[in-house]
């Protein structure tokens, strides 16, 4: 299965790359080449590092392509920045915009209580139904290294404890937003990423 | 709620490791990659290899033993060792690593540190110190002495001075090796860890001086640790990550379990 990964310069991809060959996907990654975005049959899109270096995604054109993508139904994977990107935007970088799909906006953890960034293994609380953690049982752990989080809605597919509860993914039909790191959480995260590579979305509305 | 991180730490010298965890029931206990990959299925969070290769042929080496340690590798993996540009982090981070470490490079030009984050992000960067307590400072815990190439030179800094710094140049860990305690099995400094995990924000690593259980669970409350490095406590009757952790999880303090 051909999996399109968007290159937009934060940081490598080889981890990333490395859990969907394990799992026998064929990732193909693109810094630019619409017709990928556009064609996709599916799209993850990893980050580290700064909010700020969404802006790529804007200048090179994919912000059109990956929405149109989403919106004929193509599966979607946010993973730490790229779950944030989904939202409005990030305090983090308030000039830039986010991709909207989910009208929040991300913001840091408050300080004077633990440390920022919120760094290692930490648990999962999913909500019923999602496709996405589906097999995941409560409290199992992923790895996080962040300092912005996404606020709990009705999207919110698992919320993590740390100083407060926020998103650590969110759901919303092909759409998906992880803000831990899959390819780094051992046989849990390749369970999560082997669900979305099995995500088979209902056809898009003509 | 965020568990304590024990973090497996292999020496690895021009493609064996040559110090660190080995398992009796290996037969070829010197290969990293298998090593890694047992630590990563036996319970450990994280994996660190330490390349102490000094010749430019090994450099070559390492960056194949990272890409074979990487390829079954689904845990943070971290490597150090003689990194001394931004193009060096990068071609390891190529190899599969998801953090480099530095630590000599780091104290000769400080601007690696904010090259290498700027590139790759802060989580990348792991700032790798060790320090021995100065009896002679008006604060011997606080102004401990930092020591580069492998502890034998004096850098003219001072512990918490420096790293508050590394942080403010985007270190996004530190790693902390005690040289008083290195290699006592007697505990880790906690105090020295406290006195630096304190002063930033960023998560801290303790290295140096574990034996016993014990030791860890005085080094994550005492200590305020984030993460503890755990290597020759595997040779001293703790088969594994996993039966530490059990052993933690026993004393209260939130670790990943089951693994």
């Amino acid at each position: 299965m051909r999996v399109t990964v968007i290159d937009y310069k934060a940081g490598n991809l080889t981890s990333v790359l490395k859990a969907l060959r394990h799992l026998g996907a064929e990732p193909i990654v693109t810094d630019g080449d619409l017709s990928l975005a556009e064609h996709a049959e599916r799209i993850v899109l990893p980050g580290v590092g700064h909010f700020a270096a969404t802006e790529r995604l804007d200048s090179t054109g994919l912000t059109p392509a990956i929405r149109s993508a989403i919106a004929r139904g193509v599966p979607f994977l946010g993973i730490c920045v790229g779950m944030q990107w989904l939202y409005a935007g990030s305090t983090e970088e308030p000039r830039q915009p986010g991709l909207g799909q989910f009208s929040e906006t991300c913001a840091r953890f408050p300080d004077g209580h633990q440390k920022v960034p919120h760094v290692g293994w930490n648990s999962l609380d999913v909500f019923n139904g999602s496709h996405l953690l589906a097999g995941v049982a409560p409290g199992e752990f992923v790895y996080f290294t962040h300092s912005y989080r996404a606020p709990i809605t009705p999207a919110t597919a698992a919320s993590t404890t740390y100083i407060e509860p926020f998103a650590s993914a969110v759901e919303r039909d092909n759409v998906f937003g992880v803000q831990f790191h899959p390819e780094k959480s051992g046989e849990t995260g390749l369970k999560i990423l082997r669900n979305f590579l099995a995500f088979q979305p209902k056809e898009a509305a003509c | 709620m965020l568990t304590k991180r024990i973090i497996a730490c292999l020496d690895v010298d021009a493609g064996r490791v040559v110090k660190g965890i080995q398992f009796v029931d290996i037969v070829d206990a010197g290969d990293p990659a298998e090593l890694a990959a047992r630590h990563a299925s036996e319970g450990a969070d994280e994996i660190v290899l330490l390349d102490i290769t000094a010749t430019h042929e090994g450099r070559a080496t390492l960056l194949d033993t990272v890409r074979r340690t990487a390829r079954m590798l689904f845990v943070p993996f971290c490597v150090g060792g003689g990194i001394r540009t931004a193009r060096d982090a990068e071609q390891v981070f190529n190899a599969g690593a998801d953090k480099v470490s530095v630590n000599s490079a780091a104290l000769t030009d400080p601007t690696l540190i904010d090259a290498i984050g700027r590139s790759f992000g802060a989580q990348a960067v792991v700032v790798a110190i060790d320090a021995r307590r100065d009896p002679h400072a008006t604060d011997p815990v606080r102004d401990a002495q930092v020591f580069v190439q492998g502890g034998r030179k004096p850098a003219g800094r001072r512990i918490v001075e420096w790293a508050r710094e590394a942080e403010a140049r985007g270190a996004g860990e530190i790693l902390l090796t005690s040289m008083d305690a290195d290699g006592t099995r007697g505990g880790f400094d906690c105090e020295l860890t406290a006195a630096v995990s304190q002063a930033v924000s960023i998560p801290v690593i303790a290295s140096g001086g574990a034996g016993t259980v014990a030791h860890f669970t005085d080094v994550f409350a005492a200590g305020k640790a984030d993460a503890a490095l755990a290597a020759s406590i595997f040779h001293f009757g703790v088969s594994s990550a996993r039966s530490l952790k059990q052993g933690l999880a026993e004393a209260g303090v939130p670790v990943r379990l089951p693994c």
